[in-house]
């Protein structure tokens, strides 16, 4: 399971997936592992993009490392998948949330800057989602 | 079975070691620490050198053969362990199994790191480098997982902002009484809650120093320190244990999978009860964690631990008195040496070595490292020959 496999295309749209991994025993997790937590390889995905989220938690970093948006406002959130709870860190498009907000994920074509960082640019993609409120 | 004992400690100052690199700060504590036990070089069979990132921070690899050889300690059999900011005590637990499985009749173990030569972003950026694909991307740190988890468990349990400031406050204390820590300084609660923020909820006292420093301890069958120590105490329980590499999968990010696993087992193969426990090392690399070691070793329920620190628990004069070397916050934390240095406190104040930290006679001591954001964690229980 490639670490560039955490976002996908959705080949029919052509529209980037925020791919989580389903397991025999039902569980989901973000990202995928080549066994989940039931030991058991994923039989399926769930692309999280199209459901909202409840931020667990958050935070503001202003000491960022380089080729990182500075401040970097982050979040855990949780998805409800069929009654499953998957969570997921992401970038905020804004420090405006509180915990128990529900959060919505977008694309960004790249979430820091690969060629800035002590990563090896090529070993993993830098495209993702960030999320922001749902507007009511 | 032989039991194992450690017969000799050191720590380099800690701190900004300008013009030093980890050679030269892994021979200090490395020679320092045989001339403590009254051990030649030749006497060593194994040696371990626990370090994170040697090579990413330095360009320097192959540092054990390195180390053996500026000791003179050659043909020794060498290793370099690495589990993050763990690996101190992921050496504690190789070095205790070298001697436990009768590998090795003297082992050394050096942890060290040198860091301060670069920017507070680049080595941000090298110990974040731990995390998964999907969290670095996001441009996660070690720091802002702490402001993560902190928000959260100050919402969760109604604990204060200001008791986080306290553990500052008091290893800032401890620390003014440790000639190797990097601060010796005290700070008041306002000035902890005034200093800039770092990852809101916590600012930038709410988190250790980027530090430059080596410990060293030297293990052998507490049979051969019988004859060649006046002194020494015993790794009576050391056990590690891992929890998820991706933070946010755990279903409760207050609690410290790998802290609960390796305390459950420290306590069983010590024969030990956490109110055995006369006062510990924690690895408060950010104040959070001191609260959550606390309840995951327990010392409190779950939701408690903050309270400790209100009560005076934690003090050197409470009853529980928690990082009395001033804590990962104030001696300073180079990454490898800082779990070999937790537990060089502990061997110094079991023997009475502890100078003005002393505190009254204690029989039993534990040390808990944790590697990354609880990724992987060692807990090692030392006590005296003596100790009931």
């Amino acid at each position: 399971m490639s670490d560039q496999t955490d976002t996908t295309s959705d080949e029919a749209s052509e529209e980037p997936a925020m791919t989580a991994y389903r397991y025999p025993d039902g569980s989901v997790t973000y990202p995928g592992h080549p066994r989940g937590p039931d030991g058991n390889e994923p039989v399926g995905t769930v692309d999280l993009s199209e459901y909202t989220a409840e931020v667990v938690t958050w935070t503001t970093s202003t000491a960022t490392p380089p080729g990182v948006r500075q401040p970097n406002h982050l979040a855990i959130v949780e998805f409800d998948v069929d009654g499953r709870p998957v969570r997921a860190l992401g970038q905020l498009e804004e420090g405006n949330v509180e915990i128990g907000d529900m959060v919505e994920p977008f694309h960004v074509d790249e979430l820091r800057d690969p060629e800035a960082g002590i990563r090896e640019p090529e070993s993993q993609a830098w495209d993702g989602f960030r999320f922001r409120p749902v507007e009511e | 079975m032989d039991r194992v004992a450690i017969v000799g400690a050191s720590m380099t100052p800690f701190g900004d070691r300008e013009g030093e690199w980890l050679r030269d700060l892994l021979a200090e504590a490395g020679a320092d620490c045989l001339d403590d036990a009254g051990v030649g070089a030749d006497a060593v069979d194994h040696l371990y050198v626990s370090n994170m990132a040697s090579g990413e921070l330095e360009g320097q690899t192959g540092v054990p053969n390195m180390l053996a050889h500026d000791l003179a300690a050659q043909p020794a059999y060498t290793a370099r362990i690495d589990q993050t900011s763990s690996s101190g005590g992921a050496g504690i637990y190789a070095a205790w199994q070298s001697i436990a499985s009768g590998a090795s009749e003297m082992t050394l173990l050096v942890g060290g790191e040198k860091m301060t030569h670069k920017t507070t972003g680049e080595a941000t950026d090298v110990i974040a480098s731990l995390t998964h694909p999907v969290e670095y991307k996001h441009g996660v740190t070690l720091p802002s997982f702490a402001g993560l988890t902190a928000r959260l468990y100050l919402e969760e349990y109604d604990a204060p902002r200001e008791s986080l400031g306290k553990v500052a406050v008091k290893n800032h204390r401890n620390g003014v009484d440790n000639p190797k820590a990097q601060f010796r300084k005290e700070v008041d609660l306002d000035t902890v809650l005034d200093s800039p923020i770092v990852a809101d909820p916590l600012r930038l006292y709410d988190f250790c120093p980027i530090t430059d420093g080596s410990a060293a301890l030297l293990f052998c069958p507490e049979s051969v320190a019988r004859e060649i120590a006046d002194e020494y105490v015993l790794v009576s329980g050391v056990a590690g244990a891992t929890d998820t590499h991706v933070v946010h999968e755990r279903a409760d990010p207050t609690t410290m999978r790998g802290v609960v696993e390796s305390s459950d087992q420290a306590y069983e193969m010590a024969d030990r009860e956490p109110e055995d426990v006369d006062f510990a090392e924690l690895h408060d690399m950010f104040t959070i964690l001191e609260f959550l070691q606390f309840e995951d070793l327990g010392f409190a329920e779950k939701g408690e631990g903050w309270k400790a620190i209100e009560s005076g628990r934690t003090e050197r004069d409470g009853d529980l008195p928690i990082n009395t070397s001033g804590g990962l916050k104030s001696k300073g934390h180079p990454l490898g040496a800082s779990g070999v240095a937790q537990a060089v406190e502990v061997y110094e104040q079991l023997l009475g070595e502890a100078g003005d930290r002393q505190l009254d006679d204690p029989e039993v001591g534990l040390a808990c490292n944790v590697g990354g954001f609880g990724n992987c964690v060692t807990t090692t229980i030392l006590e005296t020959p003596e100790a009931e």
